[in-house]
């Protein structure tokens, strides 16, 4: 019996043990599995864009089918005029609210906000635009850079109030009152103490914020719509390099394509790049809490 | 001097702070007189820092934080200032030293004036030197003012947060355990700095250390539980006290 | 100078607070003024999208839902079909990246050694970055040949018996666009059942140890004791999953048909949107294809919330971040 019971458990022993060494190896491998399709389309973009790339792309409007050459020198331009229109809405609120929020609030108001903040960032981009479509569009009569903008720069203001918030919390209370001891105004702690010690913090979310909104096409469909010219004012078309690129990969002209996987390899570079730097400004704050 | 000449800085009349609703302070009625070191002294969680802060109004931040009472700081109520001029007037020093960890030396001393909008490169000068000289800190940061702030010690950067405070010339200096978190030997230069300054200033001093309280001092205040047990000069609270609480705590029987 | 035990009357108990002045008052009152558009913004979402569905709800009623008719020129439209590819869709791909995801999660706080779990950590906010329309592109000219020549004929000739693995094989269709959702969704599944991890006090693996638990054996109760909040970032990739647009679009074949087979083609709510809002025959159209965005809201609203309930009551068992 005793026996029995000693030889049962030394089998339970090599069993568990093999499901310890199988469950932990099926971790790792997944992992591995995670990261394929990232290196795949990192590298193919990367491989089909360099190739279609050129001075071109940057300087010449794009060419009707058959003609050899031109670029995406409009849309560049206007995801740049449409980030900044994103960023004059979608950086002030985010900030101030956060400010709100974290220095002011009660605590019932601070929570409602967060959950708010989250809503918004769990709305569909889509939706955005339908929103903006409503409120914009159809009063203009017409698609408009304002309205790609405005879309975009709802989409950076959860975002924003978040990290904003997040930072201020951050910055140690002693700090606060080491101002307002020396007579320094509330506001003015405010701003030249907490916002100056949790900036560095704020912007790598703004950054964020803006690598997401540069590559969101799916609001701007309906609101910038798109152009095939130069366009700087804010009450026409105008074109981006997502919309531009869903246009071209949805065609049926190889040189579209190439001319679309240049956009992608643009776009990719963007986001890699700006991650990179959010890491490198980061860095030092994860090494001090880990 | 003698005592009649000397006009009341504070006066507080049935201070109360809650927390949450809990008392942590009840009925401080105290008279403290101006150009005299007053000590507050008491166990932990006797409420002599809580007293402390509610002097320059500093629980604001404090969620759920209660003050209610009457307060006369400088002959006036403490609801006739602004929180600036409130502030200006009775610096405070914290526990831990806090300066500004990236502002240099320099915009840490006149950062008070900086602050509040006050924008005189000559006049900062004359100020910076004026109040690190007072803070005994001159001669040690006098060739490195560009340097931040946090590279000094953290004796210097007590004596710093002293000469911040002394910068924006306030009539009264909170200080709460202003060496609990220094080495013996800065909390020497910390008390001499205070001894020094005593004539031009009036200082309360919260302190855990009861030989500080003595070396330092020329009023004491006893706190217990969130009460004023017994107030009186420093000889007679250290040697001959009214109240059996205040001798059991000075002899050490207990604390 | 004694003044003790002087009861004063009660006349004097007036709150002492900072007097602010106007600078202050104004600043905190803007930055309020702020946090309302906030408010507001929500609201008026809701609002809009509320009102200009109004045409279409009138008309079709309850009946929208449920209706699989979706005809711009016979003025007729039910949504069901693109609610079947939306749920189907984002069916396949959590249940794709739900096992990857914990696998990932648990890799990540269990296992990996720090500077790979650094770098890991990095690759895995990147593919999250990544913008949608990359995927979607990838997908039309990489991911769908694939599926067309290598992974579909594979499940047709060994389980083409199914009922969900017959029809034609495009390449374009629901188990394609269930794949890229699965990768798109992946990194936040990961993330948040990775921090939920970490909350799980190192402690209780410890205790699990002494007791003579393997290492899989002490992860495992870390999980048990994390489930709600791992449900909770599984529910919010479902509701990441199911807004997603571009990507979608790009590879399921937008056709409005319901079928058993998962090769098949089929259409999302969100790509219908896509498709059609900019070009819509006529008001009746874009109100429809309004209260569709309207469904898609509230059915993300509802999962989101959801979600962060069980995450926000899942880090404060512990009280951590």
């Amino acid at each position: 019996m005793e026996l029995n019971s000693i030889t049962y458990s030394k089998a339970k022993l090599r069993r568990r043990k093999f499901v310890n060494a199988l469950m932990l190896s099926l971790c790792v491998v997944s992992a591995l599995i995670t990261i394929i399709p990232l290196i795949y389309i990192f590298f193919y973009t990367t491989g089909a864009g360099l190739s279609s790339l050129n001075l071109d792309f940057f300087t010449e409007l794009p060419k009707p089918v058959g003609e050899e050459g031109g670029g995406m020198a409009n849309a560049i331009v206007g995801t740049l005029i449409l980030i900044g229109i994103g960023s004059v809405i979608g950086i002030p609120i985010g900030i101030m609210s956060g400010i709100y929020v974290a220095e002011y609030s009660k605590q019932l108001f601070a929570n409602i906000i967060k959950f708010l903040t989250d809503v918004l960032t769990g709305i569909p981009s889509i939706i955005i635009g339908i929103f903006v479509y409503g409120i914009i569009v159809l009063p203009m009569k017409k698609f408009s850079a304002l309205a790609g903008g405005v879309a975009l720069g709802i989409l950076m203001i959860p975002t924003i109030t978040r990290i904003t918030e997040e930072m201020f919390k951050l910055v140690p209370m002693s700090l606060r009152e080491a101002s307002l001891a020396l007579g320094v105004s509330r506001w003015r702690t405010t701003v030249s103490i907490v916002l100056r010690t949790a900036l560095s913090g704020i912007i790598t979310g703004i950054l964020l914020a803006i690598a997401r909104a540069a590559g969101e096409t799916a609001p701007l469909l309906f609101t910038a719509f798109g152009n095939s010219f130069w366009s700087s004012s804010l009450d026409e078309p105008i074109s981006s390099i997502p919309v531009q690129i869903f246009n071209y990969a949805i065609s049926p002209y190889e040189e579209w394509h190439n001319k679309a996987w240049a956009g992608a390899f643009i776009l990719i570079s963007l986001v890699f790049v700006i991650n990179l730097i959010v890491r490198i400004i980061t860095r030092q704050k994860y090494e001090n809490t880990v | 001097m003698t005592k009649t000449e000397k006009k009341p800085g504070i006066v507080t009349r049935n201070l109360n702070v809650t927390f949450n609703g809990v008392p942590a302070i009840e009925n401080i009625d105290l008279e403290l007189h101006r150009n005299t070191v007053t000590a507050v002294i008491g166990p932990s969680g006797c409420g002599k820092s809580t007293f402390l802060r509610a002097l320059n109004l500093m629980h604001d931040m404090t969620p759920k934080c209660k003050v209610t009472g009457q307060i006369t700081i400088l002959d006036k109520e403490i609801t006739e200032y602004t929180g600036v001029e409130l502030r200006k007037r009775v610096g405070m020093i914290f526990q831990k030293p806090n300066p500004f960890p990236d502002m240099s030396i320099f915009d840490n001393v006149i950062s008070g004036w900086k602050l509040s909008g006050m924008h005189n490169k000559k006049f900062y000068n004359e100020i910076a030197e004026k109040a690190l000289r007072n803070s005994d800190l001159w001669d040690e940061v006098k060739d490195r003012l560009k340097e931040p702030a946090i590279s000094l010690s953290g004796g210097q950067q007590q004596r710093l947060c002293i000469a911040r405070t002394l910068a924006v010339e306030p009539y009264i200096i909170l200080m709460d355990e202003p060496t609990s978190a220094l080495d013996p030997i800065s909390t020497q230069n910390v008390e001499n700095t205070i001894y020094r300054l005593k004539s031009e200033y009036t200082f309360i001093i919260v302190t855990h250390n009861m030989q500080q309280a003595a070396r330092i001092s020329d009023v004491t205040a006893f706190f217990y539980l969130g009460k004023l047990v017994e107030v009186g000069s420093t000889r007679k609270i250290f040697t001959n006290p009214d109240e059996k609480l205040t001798e059991d705590y000075v002899s050490g029987k207990f604390g | 100078m004694i003044l003790k035990f002087n009861k004063s009357k009660s006349n004097q108990d007036i709150e002492l607070k900072v007097k602010s002045r106007l600078p202050d008052i104004i600043f905190k009152n803007v930055t309020l003024i702020f946090a309302f558009i906030i408010i507001f913004l929500v609201l008026w979402i809701i609002y809009e999208l509320y009102k200009d569905a109004e045409p279409s709800r009138d008309r079709f009623g309850w009946s929208f839902i449920f209706n699989e008719e979706w005809e711009p020129l016979k003025e007729k439209y039910g949504a069901l079909t693109f609610i079947y590819g939306t749920v189907v869709s984002s069916i396949i791909a959590l249940l794709i990246s739900l096992p990857v995801s914990l696998g990932v999660a648990i890799f990540l706080s269990e296992i990996a050694h720090r500077y790979i779990k650094t770098t890991f950590s990095f690759l895995i906010e990147i593919l999250a970055a990544i913008p949608s329309i990359i995927y979607g592109f990838w997908g039309i000219f990489v991911f769908a040949t694939f599926m067309r020549n290598t992974v579909q004929p594979f499940l047709q000739s060994t389980l083409g018996f199914l009922p969900f693995f017959k029809g034609t094989n495009y390449g374009y269709g629901m188990l394609t666009a269930g794949i890229i959702l699965a990768i798109m969704i992946t990194p936040i599944i990961t993330a948040i059942s990775r921090d939920m991890l970490k909350a799980i006090p190192q402690s209780q693996r410890e205790a699990a140890y002494a007791l003579g638990a393997t290492r899989w054996e002490a992860i495992k109760m870390a999980l048990l004791n994390a489930k709600s909040g791992i449900l909770g970032a599984v529910v919010l990739g479902l509701g990441r999953a199911i807004g997603e647009t571009m990507a979608v679009t790009m590879v399921i074949g937008n056709r409005a048909q319901i079928k058993a087979s998962i090769l098949e083609p089929a259409y999302t709510m969100a790509s219908v949107i896509a498709n059609e809002f900019a070009e819509a025959s006529g008001s009746l159209h874009i109100s429809a294809l309004i209260e569709v965005g309207l469904i898609l809201f509230i059915v993300t609203f509802v999962i989101n919330s959801f979600a962060r309930l069980l995450i926000f009551s899942a880090t404060r068992k512990y009280d951590v971040k």
